[in-house]
């Protein structure tokens, strides 16, 4: 097996067993990224990877490694990485060095992995496509003529393609999960809280969650031991014990009840996505889980609702790219109004603009009531659905996204691509853990099956999506290379 | 036609917390530009407010401290607008649940005292400071302010005088100075004023249309700025014309005020709940706690001074106005209670002369409460009559030492040797025959000439109480 197939675990113990070094894998993936076309970095830091690698290196000669010791990731360029460009994939920051490091960024250094790049992403994680980032639409690794999905596009493409051995990536409305799935490797979004923001550039700051991108469920619960965490630095993150996520990852799933909501197999779901859907979860009854049918009504809302909350908070959220301090700034300025106006009409692409403008709208005067306040009454009936859920059932599955990956281009209206994320939207409305594995294939694309859990039900959910991945080998598929 | 004028005070008090209310940058004033403004103040994408305990707590001192409802779960808003000092792009505000609801503050003007209602005081960031003169092409932002917290203090509009308004204004002043949540600096903004001023027919109920002044930096300013205001609505008014709302910047040097912006181009700030922060929550506990340690308030300070030191209605509120008056007074009872009266008197009458005449606060006075006390206590046990302690607080103030020093270097202390002052006495009787006849044909008066006479012979420092004894005995 090629270093750039084997997992986190796997690599890890090739590096105990001194098979290479980390400055070895770590050129073997950086090889890989230059001969690449996918378009899945932004930023590529060979030198900070190389010293980084040296540094694991020495560490496991020293014996004070860890598991993730010298190994190679791409970061998603949503994360303040202190003297690297952290653009959000936009014109507005493509200047902007940050002169700091996100809570996730140190956590991930002081694990002592070696950071490839900066992984191409939509602009300001907004898009289902990772056509929005204005460095340039990302490729799926299975078909270069498709997308990769999005907002984490790069991310997924770098993991699937071989590009990186894991990736991190930030889930809004589902931009872990989706692209995990048309993709083909497993994401996790964590429950609302689980992982710091500080350092995220923020999108949607009550649904923003960072979680792990990989090849398994298994390097999902490796990453996460080093992601999550209660962090000082962000008022909203939680402060609950982090578990080994590890540890119960071989439990027994016998007895699993598996609700099934209705609202996620009607009308819009692509045939043969159900089909891949439906095989994997007949896999888990054979494995002992028993399903049932649930049904949560308000998740007809979820896309207005998400529609609503997102753009309000975003419009507030980008307001400080304004041309003043850093970032993009117009040429020669009139005055102020002419120096903002400028600088944010050429600095935000065209999705940016349409979700600030929705924003500020739903935000003005005498349309707060109809439209924010509504939006968070709706949000609550969301979140109560899943409660009721719960209360008979341990899992939730269905399908990541209606389709498989679709063609470059193919989607122009923003409302159809707005689609894209109907069945994920619900789990950061509701601020609920979900997770998305993959589960087979339709037209030689990747079908992913998604799991909702419970709040901090990480474990659980990593543990189910495990033990189906002793079962199936569809996350050991890898695109044909020319 | 006779007007009513209507006044609402918005204030902010700068609370004296050591960090700032979002992030771990100082609040120290008067540091280099932007040295104070760490990434959270300079707004960086990805960065994060976390609230600072202090200045909640300080805010709930503020709100018990007038008796208000505190809203033990509130809520942190976003208020949007652009501008270069405003680094996010909003400002960390409260709009629908502030910490403190309804309060009340009494106030006196004169003779009359009246409760003022405080509407609501919320929490929230200042913005940074833009520099306009500084270079010819360019505005200079300094962020150091940034996030700096502030108590916002909104008033109902019960102010019915300029008057009214300054004192409302300084009961406010004094009250955070005593709870230790503001310093007060006028100078360095650390407290701000802005008035709501209105008129209206007198015996109207409904409000007339208010304009909003700003930029008012002292107590002084306030009064002028709203007449000035109240005489600009009336002659409006009586022309015919109507009052448009809008804010207006007083400017002191030219006494005259300026709109600003009117109603219809104000902002339309799209407030919304502040994703990043929590709502917080207020235990029964924390308000225990606070209400517990809160100190004495003005007016319990007030009632204490006359009841148990026996001042009266007036000089009690006159030493309790101000916390460092207060201090002052207090310091100096220490050890000399029995003296509060006379303590009273001398820090509203020599002290507070002084230091007017010479722009002193009484923070800088030259002499001490300590030292002052000594000087009192040397009235108290007769070691010197009030005359020459004048003379000793002159020496004082030009710092010559202290009451004890001077008394004794100068040898000023009274003679109440008995046989000494017999002996002045008899000298003066023998010398005075006509006088000492006029006495005795019932001439009461002219015991001051003996009075007089006999403290100049002994350089004032005969104890007047034993030396008119003396004189009656020897002249009857």
């Amino acid at each position: 097996m090629s270093i750039h197939q084997k997992t986190i675990a796997e690599l890890a113990q090739g590096l105990k067993d001194k098979e290479y070094s980390s400055v070895e894998i770590t050129q073997h993936y950086l090889d890989r990224i230059k001969q690449s076309d996918l378009n899945a970095f932004i930023t590529v830091t060979d030198e900070l990877a190389m010293s980084q690698a040296q540094a694991a290196d020495d560490k496991i000669a020293a014996g004070t490694n860890n598991i993730l010791t010298g190994i190679p990731y791409a970061h998603k360029d949503i994360f303040c990485t202190q003297g690297v460009k952290t653009s959000a994939g936009s014109k507005m920051l493509d200047n902007f060095i940050s002169p700091y490091d996100a809570s996730v960024s140190h956590q991930l250094n002081q694990a002592d992995t070696v950071m490839l790049g900066k992984a191409n992403m939509d602009e300001f994680a907004m898009g289902s496509s990772n056509e929005n980032s204005f460095y340039g639409a990302v490729k799926n690794p299975w078909n270069t003529d498709k997308i990769p999905g999005g907002s984490s596009g790069g991310s997924a493409a770098a993991v699937a393609g071989g590009l990186s051995c894991f990736a991190t990536g930030t889930d809004t409305g589902g931009s872990i999960r989706q692209p995990a799935s048309l993709c083909g490797i497993t994401g996790l979004k964590p429950t609302y809280g689980r992982v710091s923001r500080y350092g995220m550039i923020a999108y949607a700051s009550s649904l923003d969650q960072a979680g792990p991108m990989t090849k398994t469920a298994q390097d999902a619960a490796i990453v996460l031991n080093a992601m999550a965490g209660f962090d000082e630095k962000d008022s909203t993150s939680a402060e609950q014990d982090v578990p080994d996520y590890t540890a119960h990852l071989n439990n027994s799933i016998q007895g699993l009840t598996i609700g099934l909501p209705k609202e996620f197999f009607s009308e819009g779901l692509d045939d043969g996505v159900a089909t891949e859907v439906m095989n994997a979860v007949k896999e888990f009854e054979s494995m002992g889980a028993t399903v049932k049918e649930i049904s949560l009504p308000n998740s007809a809302y979820a896309i207005p609702t998400y529609y609503i909350v997102a753009p309000c908070e975003c419009s507030s959220n980008l307001s400080r790219l304004d041309g003043v301090r850093y970032g993009y700034r117009c040429d020669s300025p009139e005055n102020l109004e002419d120096l903002y106006l400028r600088s944010r009409s050429e600095g935000f692409g065209a999705e940016v603009k349409r979700r600030i403008m929705i924003g500020a709208y739903a935000l003005s005067a005498g349309y707060y009531d109809a439209y924010y306040l509504k939006a968070q009454k709706t949000r609550h009936l969301i979140s109560d659905d899943f409660k009721k859920a719960f209360d008979e059932v341990d899992v939730i599955m269905g399908p990541v996204s209606p389709t498989t990956a679709f063609d470059l281009g193919s989607v122009k209206d923003p409302v159809s691509m707005y689609l894209a994320d109907i069945y994920t939207l619900s789990a950061n409305l509701a601020g609920l853990p979900g997770m998305s594995i993959p589960a087979g294939f339709s037209n030689k694309l990747p079908v992913g099956l998604q799991l909702i859990g419970n709040y901090w039900s990480e474990s659980k959910l990593l543990n189910i999506a495990h033990q189906f991945q002793q079962q199936t080998d569809w996350h050991q598929q890898m695109p044909q290379e020319d | 036609m006779e007007w009513e004028t209507v006044i609402g005070l918005e204030i902010h008090a700068q609370l004296s917390t050591k960090s700032k209310i979002f992030s771990s940058a100082s609040t120290q004033f008067g540091q280099a530009p932007n040295s104070q403004a760490c990434a959270v103040d300079l707004g960086l994408p990805g960065v994060l407010p976390v609230l600072n305990v202090e200045a909640v707590n300080k805010a709930i001192k503020f709100g018990l401290a007038v008796n208000a409802h505190i809203n033990q779960r509130n809520i942190f808003d976003r208020k949007n607008y652009f501008y270069p000092d405003l680094p996010k792009g909003y400002q960390i505000s409260q709009m629908d649940l502030p910490i403190v609801g309804k309060g009340e503050i009494e106030i006196s003007v004169g003779e009359m005292t009246k409760v003022v209602g405080v509407t609501r005081a919320h929490l929230e960031e200042d913005a940074g400071k833009s520099v306009h003169d500084m270079f010819n092409e360019f505005s200079a932002i300094d962020l150091n302010r940034a996030g700096t917290p502030l108590l916002e203090i909104v008033s109902e509009p019960d102010m019915r005088s300029a008057k009214e308004a300054v004192a409302y204004a300084k009961k406010i002043h004094a009250l955070v100075q005593y709870i230790d949540i503001c310093d007060g600096n006028m100078q360095e903004g650390s407290f701000r004023c802005d008035a709501n001023v209105s008129i209206r027919p007198m015996g109207q109920t409904e409000l007339g249309t208010r304009a909003e002044l700003k930029n008012i930096n002292s107590f002084k300013f306030l009064e002028r700025a709203i007449n000035l205001e109240v005489e600009r609505q009336q002659d409006i008014l009586e022309e015919g014309g109507s009052v448009v709302q809008e804010t207006r910047l007083y400017d002191a040097v030219k006494h005259e005020t300026r709109s600003m912006r009117s109603k219809e181009e104000a902002n339309d700030y799209r407030y919304f709940p502040d994703p990043d922060l929590l709502p917080v929550e207020i235990s029964d506990e924390l308000l225990d706690s606070i209400k517990a340690d809160l100190p004495e308030l003005p007016v319990q300070k007030k009632a204490r001074f006359v009841t148990d030191l026996g001042l009266n209605e007036y000089d009690a509120d006159v030493l309790t106005s101000q916390k460092s008056l207060a201090d002052y007074f207090e310091t100096m009872l220490d050890g000399n209670e029995k003296n509060a009266k006379l303590c009273a008197n001398w820090v509203m009458g020599e002290l507070s002369a002084s230091l007017n005449k010479n722009q002193l606060d009484i923070e800088n006075s030259p002499i001490s409460a300590n030292d002052l006390s000594q000087l009192i206590a040397r009235i108290g046990d007769d070691t010197i009559s009030g005359k020459i302690a004048k003379d000793v607080f002159k020496a004082m103030w030009d710092g010559e030492g202290s009451a004890d020093e001077i008394i004794k270097s100068k040898g000023l202390k009274q003679v109440t040797d008995m046989g000494a002052i017999e002996a002045i006495i008899d000298e003066i009787i023998a010398n005075n025959a006509p006088q000492v006849e006029q006495f005795k044909s019932g001439n009461e008066k002219i015991l001051g000439f003996f009075v007089g006479q006999a403290m100049k012979a002994s350089q004032g420092k005969a104890n007047p109480k034993l030396l008119n004894q003396l004189l009656r005995e020897k002249l009857s």
